[in-house]
């Protein structure tokens, strides 16, 4: 089971869709609006409660990239692509909350997921983009 | 006591060499004393694993049919601008590059995902890459368009060839003013909140051979995962850098421009690497063995990160505005503690060069001269060294007049 929050934007073309009712009749997710308004720039923003099986959830999520939506985190999950970090340790001063440590005999820097908030710093600031988002 | 690099090589193909790394041979002289140390050990192999903008590649893609004088045209790698101002199908991609609809600073800090670095990377890792280009047409070379996949095993020659890396020591960047910035040394926090630094430090080439008795042009390096060679030395050479006690340079002082055949390289030593608010460019791992042929040249290599020592500057306003002022000064082992203190303020630290991975660089580079895999060259021509004037100087700027 997954239950997670996203915010959802939607560019002006697709402001009057009706993209969220098709995400919720064609993939068995229950959900809550939790926000829902359109910007000065006529760009529609909405934060959803998302519960579901972790398959469904995906696909849902699949289909709103598909369609056009730009997906925010709010309690998204972020992971390090091992393969890509060079250990180099420019994240850890990066990082507000300390998720990232230094071993002092190896110089190897781990990341601990446990204590990440989601706010996407170290996403942008990884040299390599080792860091990566997902929802 | 002296040795050749000839007895070295020598060593080397029969696989008695012996070989420390920069790290390791600190503790083989302190238990041996540095006589009987120098005595017994050949080499010792330096790495180092950082981002280098001044790095790049030229290709010979072979000649189309009709020919395309791409020359004076327009080339794309991936959406990414090749230099095209040689021969007929020769480009130059810098690691610098990037698309012409990357929206750069136009939001601040701009992410800068993709470049000529990436273009390096994947190029290297054998992935087909979109070559897009256009001419003007000649006589001899009438055609004006080529829209064509090319892959690295079909290029005539892919040679990496980078006009300044492996910084002999840099400097220690911090943030003086109260807002973020986003600069080449990383995400420099408001009111010196935090230090970035970027050098592999005891491990570094240069630093374990501060005034270049044995690295010089021709010296066979370990270069992005193969071998290659220095070229020459690298530009902003600076070996009049101001120095402390033990000939170690408190800034960045000398550099090397390096080649090598990008065939036999791996992506996992050219990393396609993106610095927020800054641009694109390359992590390039270098990797270069010092001949120990004299107790001197042997002593250089002991040099541990508390005798390094780097100087802290301001990237908010003197660094842009080319003020030679300083912060303050640090070792490198203060560094790598993780805090330093600085105007009485305890300031955490971060590094932008890996130092396992140059670490690795140094093992492997051991490992190839032990298995007789890698002998060391004679340089050819030696780096300018602390006696002959070169100094890196500023822009003289002249206005041209209306
Ligand atoms: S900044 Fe990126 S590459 Fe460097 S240690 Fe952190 S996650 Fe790894
Ligand atoms: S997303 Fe934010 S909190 Fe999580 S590890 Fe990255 S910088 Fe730290």
């Amino acid at each position: 089971m997954v239950d997670k929050k996203i915010v959802l934007r939607f560019p002006k073309r697709l402001v009057d869709r009706p993209i969220v009712s098709h995400l919720i009749k064609d993939h068995d997710l229950e959900f809550t609006i939790l926000k829902a308004s359109v910007t000065q720039d006529e760009e529609g923003l909405m934060v959803l409660e998302l519960k579901g099986k972790q398959e469904e959830y995906e696909k849902g999520i699949a289909y709103l990239k598909e369609a056009g939506v730009i997906l925010e985190s709010l309690s998204q999950d972020v992971t390090r692509n091992e393969e890509r970090c060079t250990h180099c340790g420019a994240c850890i001063t990066v990082c507000p909350v300390g998720a990232f440590e230094l071993d002092m005999v190896t110089r190897q820097t781990s990341f601990h997921d446990k204590k990440c908030i989601g706010c996407g710093i170290c996403i942008k600031t990884c040299p390599p983009r080792a860091m990566e988002l997902h929802f | 006591m002296s040795k050749t690099i000839e007895e070295i090589n020598q060593k080397i193909k029969r696989g008695e060499a012996v070989v420390f790394t920069a790290e390791e041979i600190i503790g083989v002289v302190k238990e041996k004393g540095l006589k009987r140390a120098a005595e017994e050990v050949d080499v010792v192999t330096t790495g180092t694993f950082g981002p280098m903008c001044s790095s790049g590649a030229y290709f010979n893609i072979g000649h189309s049919k009709p020919r395309i004088k791409l020359g004076g045209g327009r080339s794309y790698l991936n959406d990414v601008p090749a230099y095209t101002g040689l021969a007929a199908v020769d480009l130059f991609l810098g690691a610098t590059a990037m698309p012409d609809d990357d929206p750069r600073n136009k939001v601040h800090p701009g992410e800068f995902n993709y470049g000529g670095g990436h273009v390096i990377e994947e190029l290297v890792a054998g992935k087909d890459i979109r070559l897009e280009a256009t001419a003007y047409g000649t006589d001899c070379y009438p055609r004006k368009k080529l829209e064509t996949w090319i892959n690295i095993k079909d290029l005539n020659e892919a040679v990496l060839f980078n006009v300044r890396n492996a910084y002999q020591n840099y400097n220690v960047a911090a943030n003086l003013s109260n807002k973020t910035i986003y600069t080449y040394m990383g995400m420099l926090k408001p009111n010196l909140g935090n230090i970035t630094y970027c050098s592999a430090g005891q491990l570094s080439p240069l630093l374990n051979d501060p005034f270049y008795k044995t690295i010089g042009i021709g010296t066979k390096i370990f270069l992005g995962g193969g071998t290659g060679y220095v070229a020459w030395q690298g530009t902003q050479f600076n070996p009049t850098t101001a120095r402390a006690e033990n000939g170690v340079p408190k800034g960045g002082a000398g550099t090397l421009a390096v080649i090598g055949d990008l065939k036999q390289m791996s992506p996992r030593w050219l990393v396609g690497t993106s610095m927020l608010g800054y641009g694109p460019t390359l992590t390039v791992g270098i990797g270069v063995p010092i001949p120990i042929l004299s107790e001197e040249i042997l002593q250089y290599t002991t040099v541990t990160d508390d005798q390094i020592i780097g100087t802290i500057v301001d990237y908010s306003d003197a660094y842009p505005n080319r003020r030679n002022e300083s912060v303050g000064e640090v070792t490198y082992a203060q560094l790598k503690s993780g805090k330093v203190t600085v105007q009485g303020k305890k300031v955490p630290t971060a590094s932008l060069s890996s130092y396992p991975r140059a670490a690795e660089i140094a093992n492997t580079l051991k490992d190839w001269i032990k298995a007789g895999k890698f002998e060391l060259t004679q340089p050819v021509a030696s780096l300018p060294g602390v006696e002959s004037g070169v100094t890196f100087k500023p822009l003289n700027e002249r206005p041209i007049a209306q």
